[in-house]
């Protein structure tokens, strides 16, 4: 029996991008403030198991058409490739670069390497995490 | 600076990840993995090779000096590890193609296999204690999962005592390591040796030192801690089998080398009298099992428990002879372990069995399996001109000489045993009157045969070549015995 949980649809609704805008936001903090692609990435993909208890998993696997597996190998190699980047120019493995960078829109900005191993983890997370729930929910 | 240490590291971590995106297809799978197996083997030789010529080579990560930063240090020792560790992986692998299944290669399984060997390379590579712990971790993940994978009953209970059993003695790593750190500071490998030595004689050190025994006794299974070994190494297939018996419980005793040679040589009247008693014991447990079973797979683990005990005794007897005997044996071992499960892998993928009362006369249909086996049995027993021998006679003498006679005693036994229970399989299983075996016409024995008999061909080399090989094993042992030496390469004093 289905019931009818219009309630818990709609506020979902709002308050998914709530979570995701936190999510990022905290993504971003991590240089400088308690943050990173860790959290960031368990918020992330609480968003989305937010949207799995609203709806069921072909809705979702509807709205974001993503093959989790795929975004963990995606996620390392932006990991390893940030790292294996400093072999290039001939320094350690895992040596970032950084520096102040005068964007169009933005202005004077500090960017660093460390942000692409960053994204890196935030991607695994999010992958880890939706294939654990994804691979446990499906199971009949 | 040197980026060549880290290759053996990076190549299968890349080639792991990037097979992640071939799950399905199986043909890439197989010439991706061999192809980077292939080239981490040659990028490990040539490191073994520039550490032989120019002394230790160190690489700070990050750029961030010694102390600071995590150091990867590749001295004699560590840089054979991993070379023999590539070309165990690379028979493994090759092994693999005709054996392992089309459904377990379809669930990741070469990439796995790439993982374990980032973890086994690494916790050889690295200079800093818990990055050992890391690469201790990613090593074991990978392997509770080639332990379960295929599902079957017996792997799904083994997998579970494994998964618990290592889960525990990680979590006696990390305290072991918060002890460590909060007496002395640092996790950095040669500067934890440095505060030590200025620490001198602190009852907490020899507490620890004995916590990390525990530690790395329960990844290398020495007596008492041995007990989930035998069940645990006897549900994955022959590759995986070969490549746990090689690898893993190997990276537990190199830890157990590095820390007792690096770390904890002040009070050895405590500490290393405690390490030598219980790998006497070690041999003895091993040897018994290993001659008390009639299952081959039985038989081949408990060697895994001798070797394990003998490699000790010579780090406990800690002369500089005795720790080049066991770096003599421990990559004599490594090599014939992996060598040996594999040619109980053909057996058993002809005869559907590995219970020796049900094989017999495999010898008429199969003299090249026969003889392959004969051989890597008498070079694992330490027949002299065989690679087990030149290790075990300098534990031998360099134990008579240190007045560890029981010890040398045992050692010289557990040869005798290992024999027996090696040349037990040999006669049951390849003489007698043949038999007709269901699975005979599948095995595709010849393939099977090549990694096995390359290895075994090794282990000739290994002992002929002996005179050849010693300066760069003493070298090995010559940083174990001074650990200045490692000192000075890691903080460059």
């Amino acid at each position: 029996m289905k019931t009818n949980d219009i309630i818990l649809q709609t506020a979902t609704k709002v308050v998914l991008f709530i979570i995701v805008l936190f999510s990022v936001h905290i993504f971003f903090a991590g240089h400088y403030t308690p943050g990173g692609g860790f959290v960031g990435g368990l918020l992330t993909s609480g968003a989305i198991v937010l949207l799995l208890l609203a709806f069921d998993m072909k809705t979702v696997s509807k709205i974001l058409p993503v093959n989790y597996i795929h975004m963990i190998a995606v996620g390392l190699l932006f990991s390893i490739g940030t790292g294996a980047g400093a072999l290039l120019f001939n320094v350690p493995f895992l040596t970032h670069a950084f520096g102040h960078v005068e964007l169009p829109v933005l202005g004077d900005t500090s960017l660093h390497t460390a942000t692409l191993f960053d994204l890196g983890v935030f991607l695994v997370v999010v992958g880890v995490t939706m294939t654990i729930i994804q691979t446990i929910g499906e199971d009949e | 600076m040197n980026n060549l240490i880290i290759l053996p590291i990076l190549i299968p971590l890349i080639t792991g990840v990037i097979l992640i995106f071939f799950s399905k297809n199986i043909m890439a799978q197989r010439w991706i993995s061999a192809i980077s197996a292939v080239i981490t083997v040659i990028a490990a030789s040539m490191l073994a090779n520039h550490v032989y010529r120019d002394g230790i080579q160190t690489m700070d990560l990050s750029n961030w000096e010694a102390p600071y930063g995590i150091t990867l240090v590749s001295d004699m020792l560590s840089s054979l590890l991993v070379l023999t560790t590539s070309i165990i992986a690379l028979a493994a692998l090759f092994y693999s193609f005709k054996s392992i299944g089309e459904a377990r290669e379809k669930f990741y399984y070469y990439a796995v296999v790439n993982f374990l060997l980032v973890g086994v390379n690494g916790a050889f590579t690295t200079g800093d204690i818990f990055n050992l712990f890391v690469f201790f971790e990613v090593m074991l993940m990978s392997s509770y999962v080639l332990l379960v994978l295929g599902g079957t009953k017996i792997q799904l209970r083994e997998s579970i005592k494994y998964i618990l059993v290592n889960v525990i003695s990680s979590a006696l790593f990390v305290i072991a390591v918060a002890y460590l750190y909060s007496v002395v500071g640092t996790l950095n490998m040669a500067h934890i040796s440095v505060r030590i030595s200025e620490l001198g004689d602190m009852g907490i050190i020899t507490v620890i030192a004995v916590l990390f025994l525990i530690v790395f006794g329960l990844k290398g299974a020495i007596f008492p801690l041995y007990f989930w070994l035998p069940g645990s190494y006897y549900a994955p297939p022959a590759p995986v089998m070969a490549l746990f018996g090689a690898l893993l419980t190997k990276v537990g005793v190199y830890s157990i080398t590095r820390t007792y040679t690096l770390f904890f040589y002040h009070d050895a009247g405590y500490t290393h009298q405690l390490l030598q008693i219980l790998s006497i014991l070690t041999i003895i447990v091993g040897a018994i099992g290993a001659i008390a079973y009639s299952d081959i797979k039985k038989i081949i683990i408990y060697n895994i428990i001798v070797a394990v005990g003998v490699i000790l005794f010579g780090v406990s007897v800690l002369t500089p002879e005795s720790l080049t005997g066991s770096v003599f044996y421990l990559i004599h071992d490594m090599n014939i372990k992996a060598a040996l499960f594999l040619l109980i892998g053909i057996i058993i993928a002809i005869t559907g069995t590995s219970d020796l009362n049900k094989i017999s006369g495999l010898i008429n249909g199969y003299p090249a399996l026969g003889w392959t086996f004969f051989i890597a049995a008498l070079a694992l027993a330490g027949i002299p001109p065989l690679s087990g021998f030149a290790g075990k006679i300098m534990l031998i003498r360099s134990g008579f000489e240190n007045e560890s006679y029981l010890g040398a005693f045992v050692v010289l036994m557990s040869s005798l045993l290992v024999l027996f229970s090696v040349m037990k399989i040999f006669i049951r299983g390849f003489w007698g009157t043949p038999r007709a075996y269901k699975n005979e016409e599948k095995a595709p024995v010849k393939w099977l045969l090549i990694a096995p008999a390359v290895l075994t061909a090794f282990a000739v080399l290994y002992g002929f070549g002996t005179e050849a090989i010693y300066p760069v094993i003493s070298n090995a042992a010559e940083t174990l015995a001074n650990p200045e030496i490692y000192i000075n390469a890691v903080l460059k004093e």
